[in-house]
């Protein structure tokens, strides 16, 4: 026991990821629902099966056979219940792949299911984060954000996926399973969040150096928490009112940040980098990187690939008293 | 006689293990080199125009590292934004033997830094110098102007030809020609 012990404390230790942010066992929506559920019964059909193949082979390996037995003498007895025997376990094969199948089939059914009405968005996968488009009948509805997606609880939203250089795949593994996100075409997926939280997701093909840090969250929150939050990320950004974020503004339109960047309400209106018009109201940045906070902004721009190496943003000419209020400026477009 | 061969032989090895001394990530904050580039062969008095280089250039054109990273900060600055993939679109093409401002690097960086007439931006403190050697470095390997082994080659994205590693050895015009818009019907 005390050599058996460690081992099972380590075995037991994967389990510990089966819950969290990013979980597929760990389910809020219904199509991950679905996809656990299948995921469950498959674990306990084949771990049956294995178990009755085991023991059928084990039993086979012990029995002993009578001494001197002629191999070609058959016996209609024992003839007969092998037969039977074999028959059984094929029709039980057979019953269990059709089952299965069947249950995959009314799975897929769940996921792929599309309820009309409801929200629409457009996501479009860049190297090395998500572009997010909410879209509405009203154009001056319509708003840009990135790396960052809020949903209502309880409704369905449509995920409209886009790419913009590779194959990415969106994947939030407590609300749905994958879709990929291809070039030159559109793939729809449908999530919808039964409980408020915060859910992580990850691109889930492999898309170039920072695939790894191709994250996004999905806040799923009650229906006026994101009303309020859609009327706030419609709204252009605030200007600033005191001098240090005055003058922190400044240097955003004097540098090259305005040649990638948009900020809303200002000249800033680069559409090939994420939209900063409310990078200081979302979690993180650098698509889930780093935490928004001043000084992990200011890490961001005085140094971007030292965080996150190869990121398509360069290193621009920053005077050392630039940082803080470039990034207190930053911080605070909420 | 042996002992020697495979004394030398290791040597030999062992002067490989010497490697390119490279600057992954400068000082943003760097002082300017001074070029001072003539444009013309032409000057008041005898002599010829004054130039000024600083020799950075071959360091930029014949090193791999830095045109395939000016190769990364052409699309990251946007470049390709004008200049298309080198074809040229509202700015002018740069993989052509055509150069309006000179086509040697030092002419290259001048006019990235400072800007030219008609819609060319100044790029001065907004692009660290180095990276602006390389941005130029880059674009003279548009043309096939740098060494081939130094070219890079296809790079991730579709391309709409072959990569500069593959194009014939090109040549430098300098002086601007009249633009295909500009030109008489035939």
């Amino acid at each position: 026991m005390r050599r058996i012990g460690p081992f099972l404390v380590l075995a037991l230790l994967p389990l510990g990821g089966c819950q969290g942010w990013q979980s597929a066992l760990d389910a809020h929506g219904p199509a991950a629902g679905a996809l656990a559920r299948m995921f469950w019964i498959f674990v306990a059909v084949l771990a049956t099966v294995w178990v009755l193949t085991m023991i059928a082979l084990v039993l086979a390996l012990r029995r002993r056979r009578a001494p001197d037995a002629d191999p070609l003498a058959t016996d209609p007895g024992t003839e007969r219940r092998m037969t039977v025997t074999i028959s059984i376990a094929i029709a039980l094969t057979l019953v269990t792949v059709v089952s299965l199948t069947g249950l995959s089939y009314a799975a897929q059914k769940v996921l792929f299911a599309h309820k009309d009405g409801g929200l629409s968005l457009l996501v479009k996968g860049q190297q090395w984060w998500w572009q997010v488009t909410y879209e509405d009948a009203q154009p001056n509805r319509v708003f840009t954000t990135a790396n960052e997606i809020h949903i209502p609880v309880g409704e369905p939203v449509l995920i409209k996926l886009e790419s913009s250089d590779v194959i990415h795949s969106f994947w939030v593994p407590s609300l749905t399973g994958k879709m990929d996100a291809i070039t030159g075409r559109q793939n729809q997926i449908q999530i919808q969040a039964d409980r408020p939280g915060v859910y992580r997701g990850q691109c889930a093909e492999y898309c170039g150096l920072q695939h790894a840090h191709m994250g996004l969250l999905v806040v799923a929150e009650s229906k006026e928490d994101f009303e309020r939050w859609r009327e706030q990320q419609i709204s252009s950004a605030i200007p600033p009112t005191d001098d240090e974020r005055q003058r922190g503004m400044e240097i955003f339109m004097s540098k090259p940040c305005v040649m990638c960047h948009q900020i809303r309400g200002t000249d800033a209106g680069g559409k090939v980098a994420p939209d900063l018009t409310h990078v200081g109201s979302r979690r993180t940045i650098g698509a889930g990187t780093l935490e928004t906070t001043r000084g992990n902004i200011a890490a961001w721009i005085v140094d971007p690939h030292g965080v996150k190496p190869g990121v398509n943003m360069p290193t621009i000419q920053l005077d050392p008293d630039e940082v803080q209020p470039l990034a207190t400026y930053l911080e605070g477009l909420k | 006689m042996r002992t020697v061969l495979i004394l030398s032989l290791a040597a030999v090895v062992l002067a490989a293990c010497e490697r390119e001394d490279r600057d992954y990530r400068s000082n943003p904050v760097t002082a300017e080199t001074n070029e001072k580039i003539a444009l013309v062969p032409l000057s008041a008095g005898p002599g010829g125009p004054t130039e000024q280089r600083s020799g950075l250039g071959k360091d930029y054109e014949e090193n791999a590292y830095h045109i395939s990273q000016g190769q990364r900060l052409y699309t990251w600055f946007n470049c390709n934004g004008c200049h298309a993939n080198g074809g040229g679109d509202s700015g002018p093409a740069l993989m052509d033997d055509r150069w309006i401002y000179g086509g040697q690097i030092e002419n290259i960086v001048q006019t990235i830094r400072e800007g030219r007439p008609n819609g060319m931006p100044s790029f001065r403190g907004k692009i660290p110098d180095d990276q602006i050697w390389q941005i130029a470095a880059y674009i003279r390997s548009m043309g096939r102007n740098v060494p081939k082994p130094a070219a890079p080659s296809r790079k991730d994205d579709m391309s709409p030809g072959p990569a500069e590693q593959r194009r014939p050895p090109g040549e430098v015009i300098d002086g601007g020609q009249i633009p295909p818009s500009a030109q008489m019907p035939q």
